[in-house]
């Protein structure tokens, strides 16, 4: 099964107070952000405050993501101090092209085989915020095999299509299932974008409501109280877990009988159905719903 | 080494330590205002001073405005000092990870 990111939250860099207590708020995965958080004059102090962090904080109960500069603009310095300090899952901004997903892989390949890291122990994510990103997104999934998932940079993506952000996200629609497809085509996750109008909850529920019913696996955060929100909005109900756990039931009765094909109350079960329940389960224990 | 430079690293923020490095004739002086002085002055002192020896710099004044930092931040606030103040942006990783910082 693999791992929820129903939130990822943006952390400044550059900011010791945000680090130290950036696994207080029930994220799945949090990010350290040494981009556009923090300014040119100050790369080279949140760099090594984010590497000293890594070194001394337990977060092994999140996933730990960076969003590093560009490789020409600190971004190699970045991803071997990240890879050092045991970082999970190196994410690239501004992806355009599998290239770009090449050119870091083969840094984060060097750093591991520098201080003899296991090859391929660090992870890689794209965030796609541009016309050129979208339409490449399909290779961009699958340009690694240390790719974990793809994002969607609305903020930049929307000024590339001479847009803005609408409530109904219509301007979005086509980013938003192309990323979506490219992901699953590829195994890996699909991350939307930051709700950036933090005081606006009924727009949070309601954007969050129309990517999960897309299939995204989550959305990025950048604020601490936009968490329970999005987590609540996927938790699922008492019923979808009833019925997950008689699916998994009838399974495990099938396979002490040795029958292949079940049916539960009525209904075939198929391997479909069966990855859904798996999931239902893993959200509903996510959200601390008592599962047995 | 003896240097003409002055830097400061690190913000007034909770949590923080603002350090600033000065020119000094000889020997690591250190000039901190902290909350937590009384109790935690040693320690804050003897951390600092430990970083900058190992980066090779025995003569300089420090002032250090401290927040309620942690030790994690107060090493890396003065790695990133003594680095600003020898002019280097490209750091040696692999030193600094041997003394586990």
């Amino acid at each position: 099964m693999e791992r929820l990111r129903r939130t990822m939250m943006f952390v400044p860099g550059a900011n010791p107070a945000m680090l130290r207590d950036a696994i207080l708020y029930g994220a799945d995965s949090v990010m350290f952000d040494l981009e556009d958080a923090v300014s040119l004059k100050e790369k080279d102090t949140a760099r090594v405050l984010v590497y000293s962090a890594l070194k001394t904080f337990d977060y092994s109960s999140v996933e730990t993501v960076v969003r590093v500069n560009a490789l020409d603009a600190g971004g190699k310095q970045d991803i071997e101090a990240m890879v050092l300090g045991g970082i999970n899952v190196i994410r690239l901004p501004k992806t355009e092209t599998a290239q770009d997903i090449i050119d870091v892989d083969a840094v984060i390949t060097a750093v591991e085989a520098k201080y003899d890291i296991p090859a391929g122990t660090t992870h890689m994510m794209a965030a796609i915020e541009s016309a050129e990103g979208v339409l490449n997104a399909r290779e961009i999934a699958k340009a690694s095999d240390r790719m974990i998932g793809i994002a969607l940079g609305a903020e930049d993506y929307v000024t590339s299509q001479k847009t803005r952000r609408y409530p109904d996200g219509a301007e979005l629609s086509f980013a938003r299932n192309y990323i979506l497809h490219s992901a699953r085509a590829a195994g890996i996750a699909a991350i939307d974008t930051v709700y950036s109008d933090v005081d606006n909850e009924e727009g949070l529920r309601h954007e969050t409501e129309l990517i999960k019913q897309l299939g995204f696996d989550g959305k990025s955060v950048i604020n601490p109280r936009q968490i329970p929100v999005i987590n609540g909005i996927y938790a699922p109900t008492i019923k979808e877990v009833q019925k997950a756990q008689e699916v998994m039931a009838g399974i495990r009765e099938a396979e002490a009988k040795g029958s292949g094909v079940i049916a539960v109350n009525g209904q075939m079960v198929d391997k479909p159905i069966v990855e859904r329940a798996e999931r239902v389960l893993a959200l509903a224990k996510a959200t601390n719903m008592e599962v047995d | 080494m003896q240097t003409a430079k002055t830097v400061t690293v690190g913000t007034m923020e909770s949590s923080d330590i603002m350090i600033t490095l000065k020119p000094n004739a000889s020997g690591i002086t250190i000039d901190l205002d902290s909350n937590v002085k009384k109790q935690f002055g040693a320690h804050i002192t003897a951390l600092m001073t430990e970083v900058l020896q190992k980066l090779g710099i025995n003569d300089i004044a420090v002032e250090a405005v401290d927040k309620g930092a942690l030790d994690c931040t107060i090493k890396a606030r003065t790695i990133a000092a003594a680095y600003r103040l020898q002019g280097k942006t490209d750091y040696d990783w692999e030193a600094l990870n041997s003394w586990n910082v």
